[in-house]
């Protein structure tokens, strides 16, 4: 169904791209497919705008952060090598560790899995999560039924659960001590990747 | 009557079931199907509606058929056909229950679909099924070619009533797109040519359910996009009122002849349907599902499967093709019978028990007393991400045909069946307005209308610090957390048997998405693009800058489709400082009287994309970077200056001209959103819906706040016409003045000239606008005013050439007639405006986009 050779072909390094994300050559092509039908004007890149036309991302609460994620500082295009490599974190974890002790840390492995959900937070980058980022996030999840008074106190006590060293943040290290009893592996995967 | 005519009161006869009560709910399940999802699983759900209903016909068919062989149970004379005839009937699954359970409990959208078009397809196989069997069973000897001449029927009769409703959805969406002016009956025709093409399937014997889901299916796209708003809603809560009202009528029926009908109460016979109808289910989905799988790419895992089998309910079709079997048939009471056991059995026993069942097979996901308030939040967040993740990537079976389908879809379908300049959805509208309301802030800074309240803006100091809090306060947190926290990916658009698909969900998550955006950037805290980091380097006096810098590229999305912020922080023309401009005035005063009227144009374009101007804070850099971006301007400025002192003045009044006509401009985008923003609220006070008088309150003040605003909005609009048309005559006047005290020649006429007329033009563009809006609304409006001679003719090039040519007083001439006709169009396009505040203010807001668009 329009996978094949001539289509891996046309990628960049794919090879490489295989190697580092760990897909499938029939999932880059799918990624390949969903990059190109996302790519309204056929330039081979996508912007923020591309996106945001994804009807379901526009009424998702994170969506726009989401997107955000996508693109690392200051750049406004992001190519098909790059929009995989975002992708790959949320490849599910293989159950065999088979990889030898010195190779590099896989690009979907817990720690990377988290430091994309911890910078759906973090959106100053200043590797903290402060109550007032918190407090916009926790707005944006949040019925209207809630008042801001309640949001404040649940900021708050957010705040001071996971905080350990008391600058009243959250670190990704206190983030990820906070997520310890969680099945990220499972929870931060798509099943079809 | 009952007493009168010895008969049974429950009057339903096949006529009247087929005619009258089944075409609503199945159109309902067709119009309402959510596209997409269907075609993507469209192999599976037919794989378990067709192959599902087989299996299920024939095996409960035959192992009836083995107990009848049982001497002792005396059944011995219900033939084979009977049998298939009755496991037929009894096949059919109506899973209302089981989707209103899966919705609550979130379950993914795959299973959700194959369920859905499951019931959907099977009530039409089930039906085909039936009166194949009818059929077969009314013959005394059944030949092996009358097998295979049924089962071709089978398929004739499906692909028929697909072609059929594939014609109709056509002819409907066709017809749809001529309706403009007879919006009341727009409805009528969704309506009837679905029942046309019912009508007309029975009428050549094909299927007719089939005609009429294929043809609610096709016509749905192309009719929502053509017809008005309010039609639209009509069909919708007309199709599920029709629906529900007939399925309650059958489910009447099903009581009264539960009492009143003789029933023949076979105990072996009912017992052992109920036992293989749970069986024969149950391994048909194991089954099915095993052989499926291989060909998916989200496998049902044990769990999905079970839900399936468990949720094969019986409901309204099952019970009433029983009921009609005629009278002649035999043994006819003991099979209405079994269907009624069956029926009341799985309703009331697996309907009750199928949400703890799997409640108790997602065991792992309830223990949530033991999460911590970071779990709950931080899992909630991953699951949101995943679920955008997982949209982004899309769901990418069936991509091939789905390409090929959007482009002929595009290339033909589209442009034969949809009406040219049609409205948008509600949603991506309200997304728009909601880009509009960051004009609202800029109007808070400029102390202009700020008289609007929003949801969230209830308090901005700081949250008092509390060290500690109690067990109960936190236990009620996450009470709080668990009970408000969206639910991922609402299916805005998931078919639910009684409630229509409800997008206030969706409202609420862009109404609040976008009030954290306006929050911050009132509070000037830590927002969320990188591009924040890169004002965090200004010295700190610059630094209450930064929040309103970053307004501007929140402004801009409206634009430009919300392209990256960061390049357009740099690539748009920066801001022009408005008022700082004064401060330099004497030397943009020098300026010719011809450049000052392309800067009017040129202020104004800018403009609209630079709502916000900060002009006290505007450091050094910033300063830099303007007059770098104003390069032409400053080019211009330097240009050969001819006439001196005179224009000082003047070019003052006019900058202030220009000024107020940007104020105006933000005015009226700030009232249009604060009025969006007002309905907003008023909706989703009347959705929180509690009937309590404080409510009602709230909700009344805010319309008559919105009425207020809408006022305002009026006079805005007329406030702005009234200084274009200032402008256009400062505009005269000065290269009037410019003639006749300095006795210019004619090449310093010409360009006023032309921009006189270039203006003009757009004046007659905007009254285009203007007066289509009225005919697409309500021509009422535009009888008895007629547009001046002069809009109509319009042959720009030709008389820009024949003004080279023309002389001194010629020119002049021509100037003069310019003027007398922006004069009466302006007049004529105030006319219009004043007809359309009487008559239909609600349009005004599409006024200003008209305005907008020829500016």
């Amino acid at each position: 169904m329009g996978c094949n050779a001539s289509t891996l072909a046309k990628i960049h390094n794919v090879d490489e791209l295989i190697l580092e994300t760990g897909f499938s050559s029939s999932h880059i092509c799918h990624l390949y497919n969903r990059f190109h039908s996302l790519d309204k004007d056929d330039k081979g890149l996508l912007n923020r705008g591309d996106f945001q036309n994804i009807s379901e991302l526009a009424v998702n609460p994170l969506g726009d952060r989401i997107i955000n994620n996508f693109f690392p500082d200051r750049v406004d295009l992001i190519d098909f090598n790059s929009f995989a490599r975002t992708l790959a974190r949320f490849r599910p974890v293989e159950n065999s560790p088979k990889k030898e002790p010195d190779s590099p840390e896989p690009i979907n492995s817990r720690a990377n899995k988290l430091k994309f959900a911890f910078q759906l937070y973090d959106q100053d980058k200043d590797g903290k999560i402060s109550n007032n980022e918190l407090l916009q996030v926790l707005r944006l999840m949040l019925g209207v039924q809630v008042t801001e008074e309640q949001l404040d106190n649940i900021t708050d006590r957010t705040i001071q659960e996971a905080d350990l060293d008391g600058d009243n943040a959250i670190s990704f290290e206190e983030f990820k001590k906070s997520l310890e009893k969680v099945d990220v592996e499972t929870v931060l995967s798509i099943r079809f990747l | 009557m009952y007493s009168v005519h010895e008969e049974s009161p429950a009057v339903l006869t096949t006529d009247v079931f087929f005619l009258y009560l089944l075409p609503p709910i199945v159109l309902d399940a067709g119009y309402f199907m959510p596209t997409r999802l269907f075609f993507e699983n469209c192999g599976t759900v037919l794989w378990f509606s067709v192959v599902g209903t087989l299996w299920n016909s024939i095996g409960i068919g035959i192992s009836l058929f083995g107990i009848c062989q049982i001497e002792a149970f005396g059944i011995q004379d219900i033939n084979l056909q009977e049998n298939l005839l009755f496991g037929t009937i009894i096949s059919t699954v109506d899973p209302v229950a089981v989707l209103a359970v899966f919705e609550e409990i979130n379950i993914n959208e795959q299973l959700y679909i194959v369920v859905f078009g499951e019931s959907l397809y099977n009530d039409a196989i089930t039906v085909a099924l039936y009166s194949l069997f009818k059929y077969i069973s009314q013959m005394d000897q059944v030949d092996s070619i009358d097998i295979f001449l049924g089962t071709a029927d089978f398929f004739v009769v499906g692909f028929g009533g697909i072609m059929f409703g594939l014609l109709f959805g056509f002819v409907a969406a066709f017809t749809t797109r001529f309706t403009a002016n007879t919006r009341e009956l727009e409805p009528v025709f969704v309506f009837m040519y679905s029942y046309l093409a019912y009508l007309l399937a029975e009428l050549f014997s094909l299927s007719s359910i089939m005609a009429i889901v294929t043809c609610a299916l096709t016509m749905k796209y192309y009719v929502e996009e053509n017809v008005s708003q309010r039609s639209c809603t009509t069909i919708r809560h007309f199709l599920k009122m029709w629906s529900s009202v007939s399925e309650t009528l059958i489910f009447f029926f099903l009581g009264v002849t539960t009492v009143t009908s003789k029933h023949e109460w076979n105990w072996a016979y009912i017992g052992f349907t109920l036992i293989f109808c749970i069986v024969w289910r149950g391994l048909g989905v194991l089954v099915l599902a095993q052989i499926i799988n291989n060909f998916r790419t989200i496998p049902f895992t044990f769990k999905d499967q079970f839900s399936m089998a468990y949720g094969g309910l019986r409901g309204a079709i099952c019970f009433s093709l029983a009921f009609l079997l005629p009278d002649t048939f035999p043994r006819r009471n003991l099979f209405t019978t079994a269907a009624v056991a069956v029926i009341i059995f799985t309703v009331f026993i697996q309907g009750i028990t199928i949400r703890p069942l799997i409640d108790y097979l997602n065991v792992r996901r309830t223990n949530r007393k033991l999460m911590t308030i970071n779990v709950e939040i931080h899992s909630r967040a991953m699951e949101h991400t995943i679920a955008g993740i997982e949209d982004l990537c899309g769901q990418w079976s069936h991509y091939y045909w789905k390409d090929k389908f959007k482009k002929i879809n595009d290339r033909f379908l589209r442009k034969v069946l949809i009406k040219d300049n049609r409205p948008q959805s509600s949603i991506v509208s309200l997304y728009k307005k909601l880009e509009l309301q960051n004009a609202l802030v800029l109007l808070d800074s400029n102390g202009g209308i700020s008289g609007a309240p929003s949801l969230t803006s209830l308090q901005e100091q700081k949250p008092t610090k509390r060290e500690t809090f109690l067990p109960e306060e936190v236990w009620s947190m996450q009470e709080l957390l668990s009970k408000n926290m969206y639910k991922i990916r609402e299916r805005t658009l998931t078919y639910t048997r009684h409630s229509l698909p409800n997008e206030t969900r969706t409202k609420e998550i862009l109404l609040r998405r976008h009030s954290t955006i306006r929050k911050s950037m009132r509070k000037a805290g830590t927002w969320q693009t990188p591009a924040a980091a890169k004002y965090y380097s200004l010295p700190p006096t610059v630094q209450n800058l930064q929040p309103r810098l970053r307004l501007r590229k929140y402004s801009l999305t409206g634009d430009d489709d919300g392209d990256d912020d960061i390049a357009s922080e740099i690539n748009f023309p920066p801001a022009r400082p408005r008022l700082q401009l004064r401060a330099k005035e004497p030397r943009r005063a020098l300026q010719p009287p011809r450049n000052k009227l392309e800067t009017v144009n040129e202020v104004r374009t800018d403009s609209r994309r630079t709502p916000m101007v900060d002009y006290e804070n505007r450091g050094g850099s910033a300063m830099s970077e303007n007059s770098k971006g104003r390069g032409t301007g400053t080019k211009r400025a330097l240009t050969p200056m001819r006439q001196f002192g005179l224009f000082n003045e003047q070019g003052l009044k006019n900058k202030e001209k220009e000024d107020q006509m940007e104020m105006e401009e933000f005015r009226q985008e700030a009232l249009l959103a604060a009025i969006s923003e007002k309905d907003a609220n008023i909706a989703l006070l009347e959705l929180s819906s509690s009937k309590k008088k404080k409510t009602q309150d709230e909700v009344t003040s805010l319309k008559r706040e919105k009425d207020r605003l809408v006022q305002q909005l009026k006079q805005q609009t007329q406030n702005r016409m009234k200084l274009m048309a200032d402008n256009y005559e400062d505009d005269h006047l000065k290269s009037h003045s410019d003639q006749t005290n300095h006795k210019p020649s004619p090449d310093q006429i010409i360009p006023p000239l032309l921009d006189l007329n270039q203006n003009r033009s757009k004046l007659k563009l905007y009254i285009g606008h203007l007066t289509a809006l009225c005919q697409d609304r309500d021509p009422k409006i535009l009888q008895g005013i007629a547009p001046p001679t002069s809009y109509h003719h319009d042959d720009r090039a030709a008389w820009e050439e024949e003004l080279q040519k023309m002389s001194l007083e010629q020119l002049e001439a021509e100037l003069e007639k310019c003027e007398k006709e922006s004069a009466e169009l302006q007049e004529y396009a105030n006319t219009v405006l004043q007809q359309i505040a009487d008559h239909c203010p609600d349009i005004l807001e599409q006024v200003v986009n008209a305005l907008e668009e020829s500016s």
